[in-house]
């Protein structure tokens, strides 16, 4: 007789890491890890659950420059970052001190500048982690319903992966998002509907068998691909020196990523990566599509759905899954949740272009303007020091921005042209 | 007087694998084609309607290919040759 010498349950070899189960956010119901995204006794969605090990700063100090460095903290395996990925992450977390004295903030402003990943926007991580995942459940296609980021950051992450890719977006999105995402090789599908439409369809088209072996990122892997989102969280811990900011003002859509910052300051808290100092989650809409801010302002924690109608169409999410749980954060923290027009999600994105160099797309737009509204309201401490968001990257709404700047001039190549144009003061 | 609802994955143990099911509700609203439904597979309406007997929170229905949250939620019609989809709410950005 063998005796087979088994691995230990938290062996660093095991397919999902440290990742133990999936488990039902509002009954409670455990599953085992699988590419299941509901609980079948209540429809509520499913997250997976860890037994972590201990992890150090330095354990992660010494790790890659990308999320990978996280890697003991997300449902993949020790050599995810070895498998062919985007290695997104670790991007940017800028000290703002021009936007704040535009704002009258005397507390720090940082920017976490996620604009700065492989495909410019934060989905880049999501999808790293759900492609990590799909490999490990044999789902070979990658998929997703997007609002434009999410589509760049799947074609680019299967067409690295050398992975078929079907992605499905509103066929009313940006111009500069649909071409950024067919530049991949993916097969790209242009659906009449809105964003919500779309993913009613992904969901749809599961259990179809021409997607039998389709990982839709953000439906049936979704339980590991929200987890990228902590990384998020981790990051602006490590990157202030191992501590948490007061305050943080993030984008809300489905309101994944506001709940899993929080999940990401939470862990480091309880693995005692950082000290337990008190934080506020506030969270920024656009007008056209606030139906978490008005649950918010009218004392609801169920979200009622709203049809879209705002420029910020990567936040037009106006059935958003996860808004209860986003409530929730905000509640708990004691934050708030602000919603800003069009006119003033414009405004954002050139304040902070023209204070700091960083050009952001409308959901950036939305959380510089909400920041700026919730201070003048008196929610947001201008005392404290805060982190903004920016999920993604101006170029990519070009259309929102185009017609309120431009050239001072058109003049002819001479020296006199140019000291007239300047009013004859240079 | 036939409405045809289309059941997703997780809810298939209840209907032999069956993606579709016709049912004939005596009552034309979604309410009525609920109560159909449980007749041909048992047990489905306990996962649909919470114990007050409201829509969970975390599943989205469609009659006609409209959120019955922006109709009338289970009283909204479903008239002959209706179409209703049951879905978790569970996806998106």
């Amino acid at each position: 007789m063998s005796t087979a010498i088994l691995p230990s349950a938290t062996t660093t070899t095991s397919p999902f890491g440290s990742a133990s189960h999936l488990q039902c956010r509002e009954c409670g119901a455990r599953y085992s890890l699988g590419a299941e995204y509901a609980c079948i006794e209540c429809f509520g969605p499913l997250e997976v659950g860890y037994e972590f090990g201990t992890v150090t700063r330095e354990q992660i100090e010494s790790g890659p420059l990308s999320i990978w460095r996280y890697s003991a903290l997300l449902p993949v395996s020790a050599t995810a970052a070895l498998e062919p990925n985007l290695a997104p992450g670790f991007t940017k977390l800028v000290r703002a001190d021009n936007l704040a004295r535009a704002l009258g903030m005397t507390g720090v402003l940082w920017v976490k500048d996620d604009s700065g990943n492989p495909t410019h926007s934060f989905k880049d991580r999501v999808v790293a982690v759900a492609q990590s995942a799909a490999r490990r459940l044999g789902l070979s296609t990658l998929s997703c319903a997007s609002t434009g980021n999410l589509a760049n950051a799947v074609a680019a992450a299967a067409a690295r992966g050398a992975q078929p890719s079907v992605v499905l977006i509103p066929s009313d999105l940006e111009p500069g998002k649909v071409v950024t995402t067919a530049a991949y090789g993916t097969t790209l599908i242009a659906v009449e509907g809105n964003y919500d439409d779309v993913n009613r369809l992904c969901s749809e088209l599961i259990g179809d068998p021409v997607t039998d072996d389709w990982g839709f990122v953000n439906v049936n892997l979704r339980p590991y691909y929200a987890e990228g989102s902590k990384t998020l969280g981790y990051e602006i811990a490590e990157q202030l020196g191992w501590r948490l900011p007061q305050q943080v003002v993030i984008p809300i859509a489905s309101g994944a990523l506001l709940t899993k910052v929080d999940k990401g300051f939470r862990e480091f808290i309880d693995l005692g990566l950082v000290e337990e100092t008190p934080y506020r989650i506030f969270g920024a809409q656009a007008v056209g599509c606030s139906p978490v801010e008005q649950a918010f302002r009218a004392g609801h924690d169920v979200v009622r759905p709203v049809r879209p109608d705002t420029i910020a169409k990567s936040l037009a999410i106006g059935n958003p899954a996860d808004g209860p749980y986003a409530l929730d954060v905000v509640r708990r923290t004691g934050g708030s949740i602000g919603a800003v027009t069009d006119e003033e999600i414009v405004e954002g994105i050139r304040l902070l272009a023209e204070t700091e160099g960083i050009f952001a797309e409308t959901a950036g737009g939305v959380t510089v303007a909400t920041l700026r509204a919730l201070l003048r309201s008196g929610e947001l401490d201008p005392t404290a020091e805060t982190v903004l968001l920016n999920t993604g990257d101006g170029l990519k709404t070009l259309d929102a921005v185009s017609p309120h700047v431009g050239p001072a001039g058109t003049i002819a190549p001479s020296v006199s042209a140019v000291v007239d144009l300047l009013g004859g003061a240079a | 007087m036939s409405v045809t609802v289309r059941v997703p994955t997780i809810l298939r143990t209840y209907t032999d694998g069956q993606a579709e099911v016709v049912v004939v509700p005596e009552v034309e609203t979604l309410s009525g084609v609920l109560s159909a439904l449980e007749v041909s597979a048992p047990g489905i309406g306990a996962r649909v309607l919470d114990d007050d007997g409201k829509l969970r929170r975390f599943v989205n229905v469609y009659v006609n290919d409209d959120d019955v949250r922006f109709l009338d939620g289970l009283d909204t019609p479903t008239p002959d040759g209706a179409s209703v989809s049951v879905i978790p709410a569970v996806a998106g950005g």
